[in-house]
């Protein structure tokens, strides 16, 4: 199966900063982020996923700041090798144009190995961009980001010194794209990525194509997202292992300075018992975004006790090619526009 | 008092006809390997700042791609965010326009930069006054000329109140606190001006250098005056000596009109540097440079963008095109047009053809002759060195800007030949004494 894991601040139990051990500053540090991607990264993981907001991620007595998700991705591009690095990014308060340039530039980075969760909008997150909008429908982001990546053609750029051309016109395309609210022409700024297309992964409420799809742990909801035509389909799972304390009492703790109340699945427990349950899920999924509770106790739980012994695919050159999928045709290929 | 100080930049556009890339003995210089080779390598010649141009649709002829030059570049602040994760002290400097990006979103990825790179980051602020770049965004062809500053002002101070929401000691000093951040520490910030539309409560305290360094590039009054407002380093065009001096005047009247002292704003004109080692290889080179830069295929493409027609059929050796040209405005694919240059199109080209009579010109020759130079140093390392010194001493500029026209060759020339020069005049730093830009650029602290 294919594991990924979600690195937000300090872990993804809102009181995480709390047992962290660091100082409650540290998650506005670099050097949380390469720590905690290094570790992922050695632990075996296909792919980090960076959650992000224009607004704070908690508005109560928990963590008020957050590093914007591209530029915490980009900043360990150059600091990996194999693991995929996958930002969200708001279809609403960003830029169409600037949102294709910013993860096509995260995948020449990284070398092929970018990702782009796709997120919606809260009324809060839509009011940052007030009447810069209007943000357009999230399938119609997706879309007009899709054409742009494929706006370049891989071998667009031709450096022919006798006839004086950089690149070749035919091959770099105006995309012409025509939404409901927004209008795109293209090209976009940036050739090409690697990948061709860097993976998509999105939430099944979201409504939106994408490589991956992120539903709920349960076999009903990845029966439903297939019918619906997902390729791969990730189950989300919040998890706290047994520790210096054991899970439950962990929790307990976490729990008394602010209560965890997500809708998602939660395992709570020993890493043997994570390790049968993931077994068990892969019999419906085809991989598991962890969402560990505390990323400096949990992260090395599960890197130490629990993906050694897991059945994970080896990772590829690329992310594309560790999950299998190929690299798309270009769709402008053999066009004149 | 100490020597004023030269401070220099490499600005990388990514487009345009002054990169050389036939060059064989070019790095791949989109590529973040090739980035980060120049980062080290100014890193390695003490440089202020790494500085990213912006140019958000790729330049056309006559609807199609324009074929001749370089194109295809990362997103700025992606690929500077990579270059934090690999480099210790150079300053990174993002172009970014006011008109076809969100306050907010823009304000948190520029602090995020700032971050990320422990206080290393810079704005440089344009409006990219260009409705056919705006096709390429939500808004499209919105404002005028005169309402882009208006908005670039509101802008900025839209990004300096999210700049300065977080009182320093907003986050608690240990986890046993009640609360991560001290309740009335952040402040919301909500702005309902004419251009600018926005509520957020930001997510990023100050950085270590207090918030992004602001460049300014645009030459209008309006420019010149959001500069002597808002900016900590002006990008100016005007590299000439008269020129450079003439702007410090204006831009010191303007800064004092806005209560601020000459010291607050650095002045950084752009540059290409030609070096040889005797001044007779330099002048060579240059020559050598400008042919390489104005090819008899852009030479035709030059003056297809005022001829507004297909002029692919003639000679570029051959006399000027013997049809007229068409009536309507200047093309604006090939990039930003001055707005001296925008009207006036068929007196230009009247003029170039009794130019091209009396001289017997070819296409190429006259575009060689009438295409404006490049602002550019040639000489020998202490001829350059020398020149700089009194630049400097006289206060016309505090230093420059490169365009740098061969990868690496431009860099480690200069790097290698000409700082050594500018450290033995007392001019250039010899280590760096100094982690953030704005210190870099010995700015005053906020
Ligand atoms: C030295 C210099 C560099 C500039 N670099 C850029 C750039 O990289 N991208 C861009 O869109 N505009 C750039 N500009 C354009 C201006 O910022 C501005 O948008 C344009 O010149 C119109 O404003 P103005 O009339 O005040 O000059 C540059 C201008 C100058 C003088």
């Amino acid at each position: 199966m294919f594991l990924a894991v979600e690195l937000d601040g300090a872990g993804a139990h809102p009181a995480a900063w709390r047992a962290s051990g660091a100082s409650p500053a540290s998650v506005l540090l670099p050097s949380t982020v390469r720590e905690a991607v290094a570790l992922a990264e050695e632990g075996g993981f296909t792919l980090a996923t960076f959650a992000d907001s224009p607004v704070p991620p908690s508005s109560g007595a928990d963590i008020a700041g957050r590093l914007e998700a591209v530029g915490r991705a980009a900043f360990v591009s150059t600091t990996t090798q194999r693991i995929g690095l996958a930002p969200s990014v708001s279809t609403a308060t960003t830029e169409p144009f600037h949102l294709a340039a910013q993860i096509a530039s995260l995948d020449h980075a990284t070398h092929g190995r970018a990702a782009w969760v796709v997120e919606g909008a809260t009324p809060a997150e839509l009011a940052t961009v007030g009447t810069d909008g209007p943000p357009g429908e999230a399938a119609e982001v997706v879309a007009a980001v899709r054409a742009l990546w494929d706006s370049w053609e891989d071998d667009a750029v031709i450096k022919d010194v006798p006839t004086g051309r950089y690149l070749d016109p035919d091959k770099v395309h105006h995309i012409d794209f025509e939404g409901a609210t927004f209008t795109v022409k293209g090209p976009l700024i940036t050739p090409r990525p690697p990948q061709g297309q860097p993976v998509i992964l999105a939430a099944d409420t979201l409504d939106v194509p994408a490589d991956i799809t992120l539903v709920d742990a349960r076999p009903d909801r990845a029966a439903a997202a297939r019918a619906a035509g997902a390729r791969l389909v990730f189950a989300e799972l919040e998890v706290v292992l047994d520790a210096h304390k054991p899970a439950s009492a962990r929790l307990a703790d976490l729990n008394r300075a602010t209560p965890w109340s997500t809708s998602r699945t939660r395992y709570t427990g020993s890493a043997e018992g994570l390790v049968a349950l993931l077994a068990t899920l892969s019999a419906n999924f085809d991989g598991v975004r962890l969402h560990p509770a505390v990323l400096s106790v949990d992260l090395p739980a599960l890197v130490e006790h629990v993906l050694p012994v897991l059945d994970l695919y080896p990772r590829g050159d690329t992310l594309r090619a560790s999950l299998g999928l190929a690299k798309p045709a270009n769709r402008f290929e053999g066009s004149t526009r | 008092m100490s020597r004023p100080q030269l401070h220099l930049g490499v600005f990388y556009t990514g487009v345009g006809q002054q990169y050389v890339w036939s060059d064989p003995g070019n790095i791949d210089h989109t590529t973040i390997d090739g980035t980060l080779e120049i980062a080290r390598t100014l890193e390695r010649g003490l440089f202020d700042a790494f500085f990213f141009g912006e140019g958000l649709r790729v330049r056309e002829n006559r609807g199609r791609v324009l074929a001749t030059d370089v194109a295809g570049r990362p997103d700025a602040l992606t690929q500077l965010a990579a270059l934090a994760g690999a480099t210790t002290h150079i300053g990174l400097v993002a172009t970014q326009n006011t008109t076809y990006n969100f306050p907010a979103d823009l304000a948190r990825r520029l602090s995020t930069l700032d971050l990320l790179s422990d206080g290393r980051a810079g704005w440089n602020i344009v409006t990219t006054d260009n409705a056919w770049t705006g096709a390429n965004f939500r808004r499209g062809g919105w404002l005028d000329h005169d309402r882009r500053y208006d908005r670039a002002t509101q802008f900025v101070e839209a990004a300096k109140a999210i700049w300065s929401s977080w009182a320093d000691d907003a986050v608690a000093p240990d986890s046993a606190a009640a609360n991560w951040a001290t309740p009335g520490s952040i402040r919301a910030v909500e702005r309902h001006t004419d251009l600018v539309d926005l509520t957020v409560v930001p997510t990023l305290p100050r950085s270590r250098q207090g918030r992004p360094v602001l460049f300014q590039a645009g030459d209008s009054p309006g420019g010149r005056d959001l500069a002597a407002r808002h900016a900590d380093v002006v990008f100016s065009a005007n590299t000439e000596y008269d020129k450079a001096v003439a702007y410090a005047t204006d831009i010191r009247r303007r800064l004092a009109t806005y209560g601020r002292s000459p010291d607050s704003l650095r002045i950084l004109p752009g540059a290409s540097v030609i070096l040889g080692a005797t001044a007779a290889e330099a002048t060579e080179r240059a020559e050598w440079l400008r042919r390489e830069q104005l090819t008899p295929q852009r030479a035709i493409g030059f003056l297809e963008q005022y001829w507004g027609k297909d002029l692919s059929a003639y000679d570029p050796h051959g006399p000027l095109p013997d049809i007229e040209p068409d009536a309507g405005e200047l093309d604006p694919s090939r990039g930003t047009i001055s707005i001296a240059d925008r009207t006036g199109k068929l007196d230009r080209i009247r003029t170039w053809r009794e130019l091209a009579e009396a001289k017997n010109l070819s296409i190429h020759g006259l575009v060689l002759a009438i295409h404006p130079q490049d602002r550019s140093f040639t000489g020998t390392p202490t001829h350059i060195a020398d020149e700089w010194t009194h630049y400097i001493q006289t206060r016309a500029v505090d230093g420059f800007n490169i365009t740098p026209h061969l990868l690496p060759a431009t860099i480690t020339d200069i790097v290698d030949l000409l700082i050594p020069e500018l450290q033995t005049r007392g001019i250039y730093r010899t280590e760096y004494t100094s982690t953030t830009l704005r210190d870099h650029l010995d700015l005053p602290p906020l």
